[in-house]
């Protein structure tokens, strides 16, 4: 017996896809993803309808979704994040019901509650073998972790493995096992291997990019949380990445030995594991093929789900151990609100991811912005959308000064005692305006295009169309 | 002063600059813009586009700006520079 099936459209059958049925993605592909659009335009082929897909994340090679939304076949969309083009679509209102934003420790917690039901998990597996044991670390299409993929299978119905290297079974190197897959189908190509995974990410190379680098690499250290055991968690943007940079110099300067790097990975935080700053790092997700490659052969790069990642349900996750994170922002308000959903003309282009997750667990949540962006203030009296909420951020961190959340008199007295130039958030705000112009605000129109479910699964926010 | 105008350019479409160009023509003066923060400034950027013409002497002209969000004093430096080139008998990237 195995479970390979001949076709994509034979699985998708015996799968039990019908009108109104719940099917979910990973995106581990990132934007090389072949999987998606091939399920769902299989999907339309056959006629189904009012079809609701889940999709840890969406970017711009999954347009073609875009006309099946237009054209009946899928009515409701729920993701952690959308890249600007995909978003520019949905923004434009094509969908009726309004996205269901989560995060990425809300997702896999909402799917385990049954909150978010999956009938039908398809799961892109870069190796799998014929009884549905699957990884990501090896193949032509190998992308590392499948952190994402983990709920989805746990829970969905039916899970339907999609591979382009089926291999005899058993597969010793698995992530997902065979006891949770139903049907294995084999394809020519689950994936563009240069989109799945960047060959470098580059650190910036820009001025102020690099003085709001040295400058959030002084505040951690300033914190005191620099230490023996410390953690920490950064994005892939240039300027965080850099951030990173610092901070490994003054840890192997200083002879520190940190226990975990978490989230999704980078070469430049393989290189702090190689290089002694971290006991091991926590992946739910590779960025680069320096991860892929590490995470294949380093025992201690851990592949983790996404619930052990972020869960807020998870009797304990990775972010609750997190000194700290650094993160961006499209925009952040004088109550430290936190906007990376939408852009400054109020469309669509990213999400939560676990942005909102790792700021609630963090010791030290910092916000890495300028001052201002293309004449845009980055502070502003109230953010378009929240993403993040202001509570759970400690400190803004710019080329003109550090703004220290108020909540936190604690820590400003610790980073002004580190010599940090501590600024009210106000100020920050004022000299992006006098720098660039009042700018005129964006007026929202009565159109819910999104509603912004936070990882506790309340109501944070909801993204309005711009009139 | 001599306001006999050629077509001339300035600037480059890097992020917070701005792209210019000015060629006379045989009606009234067009102002077009096309700015990443139209909605924030169009309007600002337009009258102070419209002014800095206006204090010249400048007319029968089209001024085309391609705005990446620069910041005022940015574009005024452009506009000025155009102009000059302009009334230099016009010129390209210097």
């Amino acid at each position: 017996m195995d479970k390979v099936v001949k076709t994509l459209r034979e699985a998708i059958q015996l799968a039990g896809v019908k009108d109104g049925s719940r099917v979910s993605f990973h995106h581990h592909l990132r934007n090389g993803d072949y999987v998606l659009n091939m399920v769902m335009d299989e999907i339309a082929s056959m006629g189904y309808k009012d079809i609701s897909v889940n999709a840890s994340s969406l970017f711009d090679c999954h347009l073609p979704l875009a006309d099946h939304i237009k054209n009946g076949v899928v009515t409701e969309l729920i993701t952690d994040y959308m890249s600007g083009g995909f978003g520019a679509a949905i923004s434009e209102g094509i969908l009726e019901k309004p996205v269901q934003f989560r995060t990425h420790g809300g997702r896999p917690a909402d799917i385990i509650k049954g909150v978010t039901p999956i009938d039908v998990a398809f799961i892109a597996a870069p190796t799998a073998d014929t009884m549905g044991n699957l990884t990501g670390k090896i193949g032509k299409s190998a992308c590392g972790s499948l952190g994402y993929a983990f709920a989805d299978a746990m829970c969905a119905k039916k899970v339907v493995v999609i591979t382009d290297n089926l291999v005899p079974h058993p597969l010793a190197m698995r992530s997902i096992d065979e006891t949770y897959v139903d049907y294995v189908v084999e394809v020519e190509a689950i994936g563009n291997p240069a989109g799945i995974v960047s060959g470098t990410t580059k650190i910036t190379r820009d001025p102020v990019g690099l003085v709001m680098a040295q400058t959030a690499a002084n505040v951690i250290k300033a914190s005191g949380l620099l230490k023996d055991g410390f953690s920490f968690q950064t994005g892939a943007g240039g300027a965080t990445l850099a951030a990173a940079q610092f901070l490994k110099e003054i840890m192997l300067k200083e002879g520190i030995k940190g226990s975990f790097g978490c989230g999704g990975i980078t070469g430049y935080m393989v290189d702090m594991l190689n290089e002694g700053c971290f006991q091991s790092l926590i992946d739910v997700q590779c960025f680069d093929l320096k991860a892929v490659e590490s995470i294949r052969t380093n025992p201690n790069h851990t592949e983790v789900s996404a619930m052990h990642y972020a869960s807020p349900d998870a009797k304990s996750a990775a972010v609750d151990s997190l000194d700290v994170v650094l993160l961006g922002a499209t925009e952040i308000d004088t109550d430290f609100n936190v906007n990376v959903h939408t852009d400054s003309n109020g469309r669509i282009m990213g999400g939560s991811g676990g942005h909102s997750d790792t700021a609630a667990g963090a010791k030290l949540a910092m916000i890495i912005a300028p001052l201002s962006r293309a004449r845009l203030p980055i502070v502003t009296d109230h953010v378009f959308c929240k993403s993040t909420p202001g509570s759970t951020i400690d400190v803004l961190v710019t080329q003109k000064g550090v703004a220290v959340n108020p909540a936190r008199p604690e820590l400003a007295a610790k980073l002004k005692e580190g010599g940090i130039k501590v600024v009210d958030i106000f100020e920050l705000k004022e000299a992006a305006e006098k720098l660039c112009g009042m700018p005129k605000p964006l007026v929202k129109g009565d159109r819910v295009l999104a509603d912004i479910i936070y990882r506790d699964g309340t109501l944070l926010d909801r993204i309005y169309n711009v009139r | 002063m001599e306001n006999k105008i050629a077509k001339a350019s300035c600037g480059t479409m890097e992020s917070s600059d701005a792209y210019m160009e000015l060629e006379p023509v045989a009606g009234a003066t067009q102002i077009e813009l096309q700015s990443v923060v139209e909605h924030q400034f169009g309007e600002s950027i337009r009258a102070l586009a419209a002014q800095m013409l206006a204090e010249e002497g400048i007319e029968n002209v089209r001024l085309s700006i391609i705005d990446r969000g620069a910041l005022e004093c940015t574009l005024r430096a452009r506009l000025e520079t155009l102009i000059g080139r302009a009334r230099e008998g016009g010129s390209a990237h210097a």
